[in-house]
Formats: C-alpha cells, structure tokens, sequence
C-alpha cells in the first residue's frame, strides 16, 4: 500500500465533496435537522395530558380529587363539563384525552362506606397514552384515597401512627428523572450516523462507473485497498463531525446528562463510523447505480438500527429469535455503548465485549469490500 | 533491450459478451518506437482489444505481452508500463485541469517536479496553458481529449494505447494532437492508436485493419495499398452525379464514390476498363475532363478489401 497513492485519492474525494453540495448537504444539514425533528418527535413521557372533570356532586371532596389531579405534573384540568354530551365532544374534539366523572353520590358513600368509584373515560385511539394515562390516575387517585383515609381515622379520634401505611421509597438510577429524552436522545445519534454515513459513502464506487471515470481510474496501478482507504478516510473525517455535532446537541441542548469519558466516546464512535462507511462502500461496490446503491444503504442501515438496535424498542422485550438477530447487528452494540457512556459514565474497561464486536464488524466488513473491488470492466 | 522483439504481442485474442464475438481470434504485434494502427468501422472490435490491451477486462483467450509483462497473468504488473486513454473522457470534469494531472501523476508516484516540468510543457505543446485553473468539465471536446493525454502522459509510459482519441474534436486540435504523437514517437514511446478515421490511418508506421473483430490485413499504409484487388481510377468530371449514374452498373466496376471533383471507382483491371468508362460517360454525354489510375487512400483500399471476397475472414 503506497501512502502517496492513498493521499491523492482522499484529497480527489475532498475536492469533489466541496465542490459537489448534495454530499455536503447529507453530511451536515440532514444530521442536524434529524436531531432536531426525531429528538423532539420521538418523546415516550407523559405531560401535562389535558383532563375534563365532570362533577356531578360539586362537594368539598369532588373538588379536593381534581386539585389532586392538578398538582400532578402528568395532567392539566382543561375543562370543566357539565354533561355526558358535552364530556364526549371534548373527547371527541381532543380537546382532553381522558375524562374523571365523579357520582353525585360521591361523598355520602365515602363517608359511609369509606370506599366510592369515580369513572375515568380515556380516549384508548393512541393506546399507549392512554395506557400511561391511566397508570398515572390510579396513582393519583390512590394518593388521594390514602389521603381521605388519613383523614376518616384522624376524625375517628385514632392515632395516626398505627396506620401509617407501607411505603416503597423508590431510587432510580442512571436515568434519576425516569426522562424517556435521556434514554432515546443518545441512541438517535446512532441512528442518524448510521443513516448518514452509509449515504455518503454508498455514492463513491457507484459514482466512478455512472460518470465515465471508473475506466481510467482501473487503468492506473492504484490498489483496491489505496482506493477503498483514500475514498473512506474524507467521510470519517465528516464522520466525526457529524457525531461531534450530534453529541454536543444531545448533551448540551437536550441536556442528556454525560458523565462518561470523551475518550471512550471517540473511541467506540470511530469504530461505528468506519463500520458504517465500509458498508455503504461495500454496496456501492456491489451495486452499480448511485440510486440503488443508495437506497438499499437506507434500507440496510436506517431500518435495523431503529427497529433492532434497542434505540427506542427494547432488545429484552424481543422475542428470543429476534434478540439473536439483533447479535448481527453493529449498530446494537454502539446503541449500548452510547446509552452506557452517557447515562452510566461507563469506560472503555466496562464497555470491551461491545467495542470488540464492533471492531471485529468493521474490519469483516471492510476485508469483504476491499475483496469485492474488481479493478475491471465486466 | 532488444530492437528486434516487439513491445506489444498480441496472439489469438478472443472476447466473447453475452450474444456476440467482440473479438475473434486477434493476432498482432508491435515494434518499438511505432505508431500503430487498429482501424475499422465501429463495432469491428477496437474498443474491445484496446481494453484488454490495457489490462481492464480480461480476454477469455488468448495472450498478450507488453513490454515482456504478461497482461493477461500480471494486469497490474503491466499498468506500470502502459498509459491508457479510454475513448470516453474518463477524466473528473469536477476538478481542475491541474487537479487532474496531479491526480494521475500521484497514482503513478510522479515526483513533483518532474510531473510540473512535463504539465508545463505538455500543455504549452497543445496550447492550453492558460486553462490549467478551468475545472475539466468546462474544456471544449478537443481539449479535453488534450488533457487526456497530458494526463496519460505525465509519467513517461512505454506504451501509450489510445482509444479514438480523435473522435469528434475540431481539425486544429486534432492537428496539435498529431504533432504531439510525433513528438512522443521521437522519444521512443509506442503509440497505439485506433481510429474510425481513415485519413488519420495514413499518418501511422503500420495498420491493422480490423473487421467483426479480425485483422483483415496487417502492414504498412504503403504495403496495404498494394493488397487492394484491383485498381483506382479516378475521374475528374463537373457532373459527378451523372458520371455516378452512367459507369455504377457496368461489368467489372465497383464502389462507385461521389468526391469533390469527380468520380472514384475500382476495377478489376484498369487497362481492359479505362476505353469502356470512356465510352460509357461518351454515351450518355457527361463532361469529364479526365480519367485515369490514381494513387487509392487507406479508405479506397478498405473498402475494396471489404467487398473482397477473396480477403480473409
């Protein structure tokens, strides 16, 4: 391998980057438009989901359960209706997801009983919200009933003490705020990367052969590897860019909190990077066009790492055939190196099975791709 | 070395696609310090053979030498001796005029300043010194087959296969890019050269003529003329058209061509053909100033040798 030759083709690949803004464009404008769009759009958390109460009572107690309600931060009371009609064109309207309806005969039961139902109507259409919605209302409503039990015993004339009930003091780590943000926030900047860096590099080859230049270019005494290192060195260097860009938007926009090392950062980044762009140099190897080169990049890319990486969809949830899958995948392992590093402040030390593996992923896949390079016309 | 062994061995080359026989048992070789030939229509197979001359796509049989390096075993081995100009522009029309020649003379590990002694003078040679910061892409045609070759020839090759390099470019740059050839050849570079144009044929030491991916003959421009069957007689005459019309259907006349200021035509023998032509163009009453044998181009004879059934096949 001769440095010279290697150097002209890098500083070839430079010059046509600059002067080519459609690769600029996806190397600098889509990772930070990516960030923004998925980092905002992609939100597991619960907030502020707006409520309508229907109290069919109006009394002490009915007002005391929406005040509950109130003060928790997952809901905001948005109305106040006064009929069933009116409850489900609110719903209807979305202008409230989830509705608490209080029986007229709310008090007189809980004083008599100590027990009374209240009815909660969601709009289930997102599932999943809903199904949040209404984990986080029976919290809030068990924390009421603790309370108006609290207070029956009080006017018992009974020592609060024996009834204090069993608590669970809860401690969160990692992720102190339980924000879905600091969990999804470091896993998309794999996904953009992988996105990114397969598309620049998945041009390369393909491009030579559309534009007539790949016939000289073999003429020449030039090595498969000079040409697969001089084509891939100018991408990593955007590479890092990119990731650098994409890290410090998580870390100091998004507020994720780091805590790792920047070396164990660049580290494991680099390898993903080269990982990524060999595949994408390996499919414009194998396939002709510039388009579909490019697009079965995408699909190679961007699908698994969203769908299989553990970046929004828990790996250990997976059926166990699809876990074994998710093995084969490069980006599973940085997506768990991202979230360690971050989240936990995790090491290289810590962190040695996933960089090996990604290690070993980066240069199979470059061997193949220096391998598939033919310097031929056929 | 020895003057003797030719630089270029070319035996029994063979390249098949899918449906066709590009090229079909070639045979050719070439001295040191010449300018050689392959000439025939399109689709005669000069494109194929220059390819695989090159080392870029591997006969299925056959053998070819250049420069005692076996091509067909060592293709990269060869490429170090070897410049080779593919008949589309296969430069990088985004980067510059010298962008491009540096581009070229790094892969061939040129060092500095021989590769600026060479561009300078190179582009001086075909006056396009004033372009060197044009990006390539926005070169006229004959420039760009002009920077072409600097760039082929920006590390001292051997051999220098050029593949159409002239077609579609202007008469003035094709006239630069002949005195450069001619230059190179005074160096002792061999110059392998194919073309569709048969005048360019004339300027080279020895030709192959070359159809449905055979050498039909293989000589010196000279040489050749003397294989054509038959003779050339030219007829000068203002009413070429009618001249045509009158002498075309006769026994023992053939490839009747309209020229600029008469008639060409071949016949079998010109002694017994001459009086009946005469006689003929008299009868019908065309004007003709003069008929008699001429000296036929490379283009006469090769069309002659085409319609040869005796040539070989």
């Amino acid at each position: 391998m001769r440095w010279r030759r290697l150097k002209a083709i890098a500083v070839k690949e430079v010059l046509q980057i600059w002067r080519d803004p459609r690769s600029l464009m996806i190397a600098l404008l889509l990772p930070f438009t990516q960030m923004f769009l998925l980092g905002y759009g992609v939100n597991l958390d619960l907030k502020h989901l707006p409520v309508c109460t229907f109290d069919r009572e109006g009394s002490q107690l009915s007002q005391a359960l929406f005040k509950h309600f109130q003060a928790s931060q997952y809901f905001t009371i948005a109305r106040n209706v006064t009929s069933y009609a009116e409850l489900t064109a609110a719903i209807d309207d979305a202008t409230c997801g989830f509705a608490i309806v209080v029986p007229p005969d709310f008090s007189e039961r809980l004083n008599d009983t100590g027990s009374a139902p209240v009815q909660a109507i969601l709009d289930a259409s997102d599932d999943n919200t809903a199904n949040l919605a209404l984990g986080y209302a029976t919290a809030v409503v068990a924390g009421y009933s603790a309370d108006v039990q609290l207070h029956w015993f009080d006017r018992q004339g009974r020592p609060l003490q024996q009834i204090e009930p069993m608590t669970v003091q809860s401690r969160v780590w990692f992720n102190e705020d339980l924000e879905s943000r600091n969990f999804i926030i470091p896993g998309l900047v794999a996904v953009i990367m992988a996105l990114v860096g397969a598309q620049l590099t998945s041009l390369t080859i393909s491009r030579e052969r559309e534009r007539g230049t790949m016939e000289l270019l073999v003429s020449t005494p030039v090595k498969p590897v000079e040409l697969m290192f001089g084509k891939l060195a100018p991408y990593l260097v955007l590479g890092w860019l990119d990731a650098a860009f994409c890290l410090v938007i998580a870390a100091l926009w998004f507020a994720v909190p780091f805590r790792g090392t920047l070396v164990a950062l660049f580290l494991t980044t680099t390898l993903f990077l080269v990982a990524v762009l060999s595949i994408g140099y390996l499919l414009s190897v194998l396939i002709r066009s510039q388009v579909g080169a490019s697009q079965i990049a995408l699909v190679v890319t961007m699908l698994p790492t969203v769908l299989l990486s553990g970046y929004v969809f828990p790996i250990d949830q997976m059926p166990t055939v699809v876990q074994d899958i998710t093995y084969l995948l490069y980006s599973r392992y940085y997506v768990t190196i991202l979230k360690a590093v971050f989240l936990k402040g995790s090491g290289i030390l810590e962190l040695m099975t996933p960089i090996l593996f990604l290690a070993v992923y980066a240069s199979a896949v470059m061997i193949l791709a220096a391998r598939s390079f033919r310097k031929r016309l056929d | 070395m020895n003057a003797g062994t030719p630089i270029v061995a070319a035996e029994a080359l063979t390249k098949r696609f899918a449906e066709s026989v590009a090229v079909d048992g070639l045979t050719f070789s070439v001295d040191r310090g010449e300018i050689f030939g392959l000439v025939g229509p399109d689709g005669a197979g000069k494109t194929t053979t220059m390819r695989m001359l090159a080392g870029v796509l591997p006969p299925d049989a056959g053998s070819i030498v250049v420069d005692s390096v076996d091509v067909v075993a060592d293709p990269e081995g060869a490429k170090q001796h070897i410049s080779y100009m593919p008949q589309r522009f296969g430069l990088y029309e985004d980067l510059t005029v010298d962008e491009n020649i540096r581009f070229y003379a790094d892969l061939f590990e040129v060092p500095s300043a021989l590769r600026e002694e060479r561009a300078t003078r190179l582009l001086a040679a075909s006056g396009m010194s004033q372009f060197r910061a044009r990006l390539a892409g926005q070169l006229s045609g004959g420039m760009k087959q002009k920077l072409g070759l600097t760039c082929a020839l920006v590390h001292t090759p051997q051999v220098l296969l050029l593949d159409e390099p002239t077609t579609g470019v202007d008469p003035v740059s094709r006239r630069d890019f002949w005195r450069i050839l001619y230059g190179l050849r005074e160096e002792g570079v061999t110059i392998l050269i194919s073309t569709a144009y048969l005048d360019e044929a004339e300027r080279c030491n020895r030709l192959a003529l070359l159809y449905g991916g055979r050498v039909l003959y293989c000589d010196t421009p000279v040489a050749l003329k003397r294989h054509m069957p038959g003779a050339l007689i030219v007829i000068t005459s203002s009413a070429g058209r009618d001249a045509r019309a009158a002498i075309a259907r006769l026994a023992g006349v053939s490839n009747v061509v309209l020229v600029g200021d008469g008639v060409h035509a071949v016949v079998d023998d010109s002694r017994l053909r001459i009086p009946e032509l005469r006689q003929a163009l008299e009868g019908v009453n065309v004007p003709f100033a003069n008929i008699a044998v001429g000296e036929p181009s490379i283009e006469d004879v090769f069309m002659a040798l085409l319609d040869d059934p005796e040539a070989p096949r």
